[in-house]
């Protein structure tokens, strides 16, 4: 590759640290031996003792990854066949159906499920109504992983796999799927980056009794950002760098095998 | 009893009619051409007999049996696909087990037949790579195994050679014409290659526009097309725009535009129009002035042009009357390239047998 001038570097620089030094400013003080976000005093673990001590950030924390891992699971299952009827059937009016959750205000996404769950379902807000909002905003995002995979396929290996003697059920099994398995990992590990750092449509639809860990610092910070906020923020950057990784490290394997 | 006939099919797409009442039967152990431009119903009629497509009219045969009913799975007959389709995911060994799979083998026979087809096409040590770790000639190799391991009624090839490079391609069309009779297999292959169709085929198909133009063995394809599209489409040809104005002794006498009155073989009666087709190598071309057989017809003219292909040369000749005729010449005079550089005077002859007139 060719060797960027001094000026681009220094640009490209620039942003990342805009990017990224939040971030590392937060990390930091996760492990400041002090009760203020002032000035570094010393090294210490102490805020993540008090974190794995705080019996209502370990039910939040439980709650999230609960939600997570249920409501990706359902929205890639959803996803992953709203994907492929995107593709095999390509009606017009399916992809704005599905990808409209994806583009609308989050705010409103809230407002309507919210008003949607109370006046019409006449549910209690809890876990089941959290896990149903998670899942109505994740279902896009896999669909859309999905579709791309297959646009980027040659239709004629799955007219193959028919031509030599396979069923439609077993194409499917033997063909499309271990084929597009990449995108639709790539799609449960996106849903689940998504739900478990969602806010604002948790916070509508979560009710008084349920906890996340979104909303579980929100009402830490409404008093000060304690140290505590900052270790479970890095935690919670942890996990999401760590699916992100391999959310992409999904999405290269599937350029490879996609030509 | 033919292995496949079509009767009437037709096939339309909107307003468009991609096939028209075609009709035609494939022996068993034939191999059989489909030849035509892109877009003239070649594919569409492949894709109807490998049951991905319907048609809207007429009925597909095989065996004698009426194949509407039956889904693409069921039928035994299987394709090479133009882009060889081979399953990404799984290994040469496993693409090529795929329809013994299907088809419920036991797995020492699924073993016992991957081995000896990857044998006959030379892959014996790939059967454990990837399709992406092959080369084209090779992921061709593993698309026509796969296609004839579990032996097939009938195999569709679809532009199987159009994706590899001249010397690669002519080496896989010696393969071709041995592996089908090896097999016994019987072919429907599918190009717009004229040179592949004429050296592969034992019959040849010529299709337009979603209908046959002639329907013959190669020979008679190239020597006698039937029509201004096949002598145009098969091979280089002039085509004299002629009338004809009597005919004696087995020959016409044709009045051609630009030429005046010259003979040819008796195909047709006085009063037709149409063209006789000539190829460039029946155009014999040499030095002006010498002295050739008077039957023969003969036109005084200047070079213009030629193309140098290495074994031949083929020269654009104006005739003093203004017209143009392509002659070939073989490059065999030892120590010459070629024989006439543009603007040497030279004389065009052609036998009185040769060419070939085709009323319109």
């Amino acid at each position: 590759m060719a060797r960027l001038p001094i000026w681009l570097r220094l640009a490209a620089g620039a942003t990342f640290a805009f990017l990224y030094v939040p971030l590392a400013v937060v990390v930091a003080y996760s492990f400041n031996d002090s009760r203020l976000n002032a000035e570094w005093v010393g090294f210490t673990l102490d805020w993540y003792r008090v974190l794995f001590a705080d019996q209502e950030m370990l039910l939040a924390a439980r709650n999230s990854l609960f939600i997570a891992l249920v409501s990706s699971l359902a929205a890639t299952g959803l996803g992953t066949l709203a994907g492929l009827a995107m593709h095999r059937y390509r009606p017009p009016w399916l992809p704005l159906l599905v990808i409209t959750p994806v583009a609308m205000p989050e705010i409103l996404l809230g407002v309507s499920l919210l008003v949607f769950f109370i006046q019409v379902l006449h549910l209690t807000l809890g876990l089941l109504s959290v896990v149903l909002a998670h899942i109505t905003f994740s279902i896009g995002f896999v669909a859309i992983i999905v579709r791309a995979r297959l646009a980027g396929m040659d239709e004629s290996i799955f007219e193959a796999a028919r031509d030599l003697g396979a069923n439609p059920w077993q194409t499917f099994r033997l063909v499309t799927f271990p084929l597009i398995l990449p995108a639709v990992v790539a799609g449960f590990l996106m849903a689940f980056t998504l739900s478990i750092d969602d806010f604002v449509i948790t916070f509508f639809t979560a009710g008084v009794g349920v906890s996340t860990l979104p909303l579980q610092i929100y009402s830490m910070i409404k008093i000060a950002v304690t140290p505590e906020v900052n270790a479970v923020s890095t935690l919670l950057m942890l996990l999401t760098l760590v699916l992100v990784a391999a959310a992409s490290r999904m999405d290269r394997s599937f350029m490879k095998g996609g030509a | 009893m033919a292995l496949l006939e079509l009767h009437d099919v037709t096939r339309r797409f909107g307003d468009f009619e991609a096939v028209k009442d075609v009709s035609f039967a494939v022996e068993s152990g034939e191999f059989f051409t489909l030849l035509g431009p892109s877009g003239c119903g070649k594919t569409t009629i492949l894709r109807m007999v490998a049951g991905f497509d319907r048609p809207d009219g007429g009925r597909i045969l095989l065996d004698g049996r009426d194949l509407a009913a039956t889904p693409p799975e069921k039928r035994p007959i299987h394709t090479v696909f133009q882009s060889y389709a081979l399953f990404p995911h799984l290994s040469v060994g496993r693409n090529v087990a795929f329809p013994l799979r299907m088809a419920g083998l036991p797995e020492g026979e699924i073993r016992r037949r991957v081995g000896e087809t990857l044998e006959q096409v030379h892959l014996a040590e790939l059967a454990d790579h990837y399709p992406h770790e092959i080369s084209g000639g090779q992921k061709q190799r593993v698309a026509l195994a796969r296609g004839l391991v579990n032996r097939p009624r009938l195999l569709l090839l679809d532009e199987p050679l159009g994706a590899l490079d001249l010397k690669l391609r002519e080496e896989m069309q010696l393969e071709l014409i041995k592996l089908q009779r090896e097999v016994g297999v019987t072919f429907v292959f599918v190009t717009h290659a004229q040179n592949e169709a004429l050296a592969l085929s034992h019959r040849i198909a010529v299709m337009n526009r979603g209908r046959i133009e002639q329907l013959d063995v190669p020979s008679r394809i190239y020597g006698f097309p039937q029509n201004r599209f096949v002598a145009d489409f098969i091979g280089n040809c002039n085509l004299l725009e002629a009338r004809v104005v009597d005919r004696r002794d087995g020959e016409l006498g044709l009045e051609a535009e630009g030429l005046g009155e010259i003979r040819a073989p008796a195909t047709d009666r006085p009063g037709s129009t149409g063209v006789l087709a000539l190829r460039p190598e029946q155009v014999r071309i040499h030095a002006g002035g010498d002295g050739e057989n008077d039957q023969d017809n003969r036109f005084p003219g200047t070079v213009r042009d030629f193309l140098y292909v290495g074994d031949v040369t083929t020269y654009q000749v104006v005739l003093d009357n203004g017209f143009r005729l392509s002659a070939l010449r073989a490059n065999d005079a030892p120590g010459r390239a070629r024989f006439f550089e543009i603007g040497d005077r030279v004389t065009v002859s052609w036998a009185r047998q040769a060419g070939h007139y085709v009323p319109d």
